[in-house]
């Protein structure tokens, strides 16, 4: 059945190619993997998701998919909802439709096809299939400089990409197996020098996927580049991806190894938190804000996952990583996507050029400014839910006798990151939409109803997370 | 059916078409070509028929002192069909790449001077067969001289264009020099086992005295063997004699003939790693070649504009990655694939990738009249199809996941780490993102610039079949690469 979810959007991209009608062909496919992702979250725990053929018997491979736990339900779910999004937003360069929403279901097929594998051989080789047509659809549909940022990210995630795989084959060779389960078993077969080796390794890969500072210069630049399609899978969904990676491959395999570099690990989500936040108020444009801001709120998953590195059975971390990636990956979509409007209506995304766009535009200022206030964290939104579970999973089993330990002071400093997101949150709303109008603004057309679609999707899903966080919770516990 | 029967077959259709295509006056000479390829798709079946004397040994023809220098395994079977599938293909590119062999041969627009193209592949394709059965150095040899000398004609078959003549003349000259070493170093180990016969070379291993003449002889045939598979020392002939040769030669050159040079090295290191007196100088010799192979092949290859000469340091890259592979020395077990096996499978992957690539290359030189990456701008926009396929090629050669390119890539690193050979895995991870770098060029080019004017590519029939199906394979390998695994066992 997993097999299904990988395999619509791949279909569906060869359809395109193959001359189907290219806008509801992605639509149909993206709406029927979003209704079996919803059904997997009441009956994922059942064998009929499972699909496994060999394919490599020396040494053994699997084309294998299956639920591990829930943080595979929800990932999956993530990534077909914003696919959903994705491919209802943007104008198409009249003549490439075909290309760009076969780009779109490639990235989604990609990433689904990780988020679900059990086999290490595939989890990554479906990330890599997700990032071509990222590459080629900045470079060919980007905004601004676009040949040189998009040959920028395929330098970076290339080398990236290759660091991982180091990490990965090595763990595959001494626990003796892809299967991740089993490797996961075998995890005592690592031994503690090369532990520390491995979690480097492992830390520096997924870390440049995640632009984990300092490996996230090439974030903001590429999503202010990226079409608005593309900005929202790969922010929202595929950055997950080694987030996703830290928890499930490197947590349980190289324990001990992360433990060893949990102070740098601290010091590198406080650069993302402090330092690119700060970053993120300095912006003039609201599309390279995004991208900062994405960046930084990086920060607080990593701050989740080093909770768990520091207190092994602490059963916060984990639910509040999984949900701040489900809560972020939502509204960063839909902040991008409302981007992508704004420039339709206003032609520009520069913060200075803009003003009053909410008396044209009413129904966009809403909808921007709920997803504004959700980035900042605001309660009821599903960041909120996120971000204090992390804080408080930060204090899991802490001994007020014994002083703040460096988890906790991070904890304590990146707390001021909320009061950075709303400073450049609400700055950028005032700029966009309020004040007196200036020309590009006065007479900005307001979304209509076909635009706003995607963004209502988005936003009805962060008030129902925000106000029952337990949706998710019950599938993470 | 006896094996040999396959060479002596490829040998016949070879010689009757070239007689054929003498002494029948037709205007056209395609007909050579169709005939030749489908007779090689033929004996790609008789292939899966032929046994050796082994599995008949009551036979008249199981006695026959032709076995003493030839002999018929799994392994000889999978060369014989790779020689036989390259050649096949290289000839269906040579019938849509006839305008251009043409232009440049005698009585130039007419096609009279490209008859003989075809015949002289089977030829050389014979020798390859022969080579994945050598089991004596002299057969070896002789074999080897027989693809050398028809490459000779091959790579300078254009012969009113300077660059064919220029390659044809450094290619004799760098061949002529290779082959020197290669016979100098089988006269030391013959000098110092007693025999020719690589049986015989197993059998006198432990007797022998003078190790250092022994590995000197060794030493001198690698490096022979090198300018066959273009690894360094040998690899200086390379860029040049590809971008000068016609396009059927260079990507017989890079693929069929790089694949004998492989099959000689298996079968001539196979005595010598087994016994414990040469395996770890042998290793590290290979060890050694992969490396400087490697730093070569691809740092050369990234300030490239040609797209041909491009795929010719692309081929010296593989090679080094072949090289991996064969220095880890990994034999068949439980869990891992073995060295043997894994270069086997690189090489069935690298046939499917830069045959393809070479399909598009060849309709881009006659269609653009060029071969420099700033010919492919724009190939996205007129043509999504083919650059479609050629954006999966290039992804396979560079090693992504999920084609063909990444899972033989993936052998030689397993089992170099088996091996614990971290300083060559050291420096082909920065091979192989140096890879990406320079194959993901050209994608850039065909994507991300704009045309310019450069016309639209018409795919002819042959190379619309081929491609696609090429690139399907490249695709599938990817994703389930069994079935040639099963081919080796």
């Amino acid at each position: 059945m997993l097999l299904a979810i990988v395999l619509i959007p791949l279909l569906a991209f060869v359809a395109i190619l193959a001359g189907a009608p290219a806008k509801r062909t992605a639509m149909l496919a993206s709406a029927a993997n979003l209704l079996i992702a919803i059904y997997s979250t009441i009956s994922w725990n059942q064998d009929f998701w499972n699909f496994s053929v060999p394919v490599l018997a020396k040494p053994a491979i699997h084309l294998a998919f299956g639920f591990q736990d829930g943080m595979s339900v929800v990932m999956v779910l993530l990534a077909t909802l914003v696919t959903l999004a994705a491919v209802m937003t943007g104008d198409t360069p009249p003549g490439r439709e075909r290309l760009w929403y076969g780009s779109s279901l490639l990235i989604s097929a990609g990433a689904i096809g990780a988020f679900a594998a059990t086999d290490l051989f595939f989890f990554y080789a479906f990330h890599e299939l997700a990032l071509i047509p990222t590459f080629l659809m900045i470079g060919m549909f980007g905004r601004g400089n676009r040949k040189t940022i998009a040959w920028t990210i395929t330098i970076y995630l290339g080398l990236g990409s290759v660091v991982l795989l180091a990490g990965l084959v090595w763990l595959a060779n001494l626990t003796g197996s892809f299967d991740i389960p089993t490797m996961i078993e075998n995890a005592a077969m690592v031994d503690a020098a090369q532990q520390k080796s491995i979690a480097a390794l492992l830390i520096v890969g997924f870390g440049s996927l995640v632009s984990l500072f300092p490996f996230h210069s090439w974030a903001a630049p590429a999503y202010a580049s990226a079409p608005a399609p593309i900005s929202m899978l790969h922010a929202g969904v595929l950055k997950k991806f080694g987030l996703y990676g830290l928890i499930r491959i490197a947590l349980p395999l190289v324990p001990e190894g992360m433990h060893s570099w949990l102070n740098v690990l601290l010091v590198l989500l406080l650069g993302n938190i402090l330092w690119v936040g700060w970053l993120a108020i300095a912006q003039k444009r609201l599309d390279y804000l995004l991208g900062t801001s994405s960046v930084m709120h990086m920060g607080y998953i990593f701050l989740a996952i080093a909770a768990l590195v520091a207190v092994p059975g602490n059963d916060l971390a984990k639910p509040a990583a999984v949900l701040l990636m489900f809560a972020h990956g939502v509204s960063i979509a839909l902040l991008f996507c409302l981007a992508d409007q704004i420039e339709n209506a206003t032609g520009t995304l520069d913060l200075e050029e803009m003003g009053g766009l909410a008396k044209s535009a009413p129904k966009l200022a809403f909808l921007f400014g709920i997803a504004t206030m959700a980035s900042i964290g605001l309660p009821g939104l599903a960041n909120f839910a996120g971000e204090v579970l992390v804080f408080l999973s930060a204090f899991r089993d802490y001994d007020p006798t014994s002083g703040l330990g460096p988890v906790q002071i991070a904890c304590i400093l990146s707390i001021w990151g909320v009061v950075i997101s709303a400073v450049y949150g609400l700055r950028a709303f005032r700029r966009i939409f309020q004040g007196p109008t200036v020309k590009s603004t006065d007479t900005a057309p307001d979304a209509s109803l076909c635009d706003r679609l995607p963004a209502i999707l988005l936003t009805v899903t962060l008030f129902v997370i925000g106000l029952y966080p337990n949706l998710l919770l019950s599938l993470l516990r | 059916m006896p094996a040999y029967y396959l060479e002596a077959l490829t040998l016949t259709l070879g010689f009757v078409l070239l007689l054929a295509e003498a002494f029948v006056p037709t205007k056209g000479k395609s007909w050579v070509g169709i005939a030749a390829a489908v007779g090689i798709f033929g004996l790609i079946g008789l292939c899966f028929l032929a046994v050796g004397p082994d599995s008949k040994p009551d036979a008249a023809w199981a006695s026959w002192p032709l076995w003493n220098f030839y002999q018929f395994d799994t392994l000889a079977r999978f060369y014989k069909i790779f020689a036989l599938v390259s050649t096949g293909l290289v000839i269906l590119l040579a019938l849509d790449y006839r305008k251009i062999l043409s232009r440049f041969t005698d009585h130039p627009g007419s096609e009279n001077g490209t008859g003989e193209y075809y015949p002289l592949c089977l030829i050389a394709c014979a020798g390859m067969m022969f080579l994945a059965s050598a089991k004596d150095l002299a057969g070896a040899f002789v074999a080897l001289e027989l693809v050398t000398v028809t490459f000779y004609i091959l790579v300078a078959f254009m012969r009113r264009n300077v660059g064919s003549l220029e390659a044809g003349v450094k290619y004799l000259i760098l061949g002529a020099l290779s082959t020197g070493f290669l016979v100098y170093g089988i006269a030391w180990v013959y000098g110092s086992t007693g025999t020719m016969s690589l049986q015989g070379i197993a059998e006198a291993l432990p007797a022998v005295h003078n190790k250092t003449s022994l590995l000197f002889g060794i030493a001198l045939v690698l490096v022979g063997l090198c300018f066959k598979i273009g690894a360094v020392p040998m690899q200086v002939w390379i860029p040049d004699v590809y971008q000068g040769a016609p396009t059927p030669t260079t990507a017989f050159l890079s693929v069929g003939s790089k694949a004998a040079g492989f099959i000689l090295l298996i079968r001539f290191l196979d005595p010598f790693l087994a016994s414990e007196l040469t395996r770890a100088p042998v290793l590290t010799i290979l060890s050694a070649l992969c490396i400087a192979t490697l730093l070569f092949g691809n740092l050369a290859a990234i300030p490239q504009t040609n797209f041909k000469r491009l795929l010719a340091y692309s081929s010296i890259a593989h090679a080094g990655f072949l090289l991996l592979a064969l220095a880890a020395g990994g034999s068949e077990t439980e869990t891992s694939l073995g060295s043997v096996n894994a270069v086997s499978f690189y090489l069935a992957t690298y046939l499917v990738m830069t045959l393809g690539v070479f399909f598009i290359l060849a309709q881009v030189r006659i269609q653009r009249d060029g071969e420099a990456i700033s010919d492919f701008d724009g190939l996205g926009k007129t043509d999504p199809l083919s650059a479609t396929a050629l954006t999966v090629l290039l992804a396979a050669l560079a090693g992504v996941p999920l084609t063909a390119g990444f899972i033989g890539k993936f052998f030689a690193f397993s089992l170099a780490v088996e091996a614990g050979l971290w300083l060559p895995i050291g420096v082909a991870f920065i091979a192989a993102a140096a890879g990406f770098y320079y194959y993901l060029n050209v994608v850039r080019a065909m994507w991300w610039n704009q045309p310019n004017g450069r016309s639209d590519i018409d795919l002819p029939a042959i190379t619309t079949v081929c491609l696609g199906s090429l690139t399907a394979l490249a695709l599938i390998l990817g994703v389930w690469p069994q079935p040639v695994l099963e081919l080796l066992k």
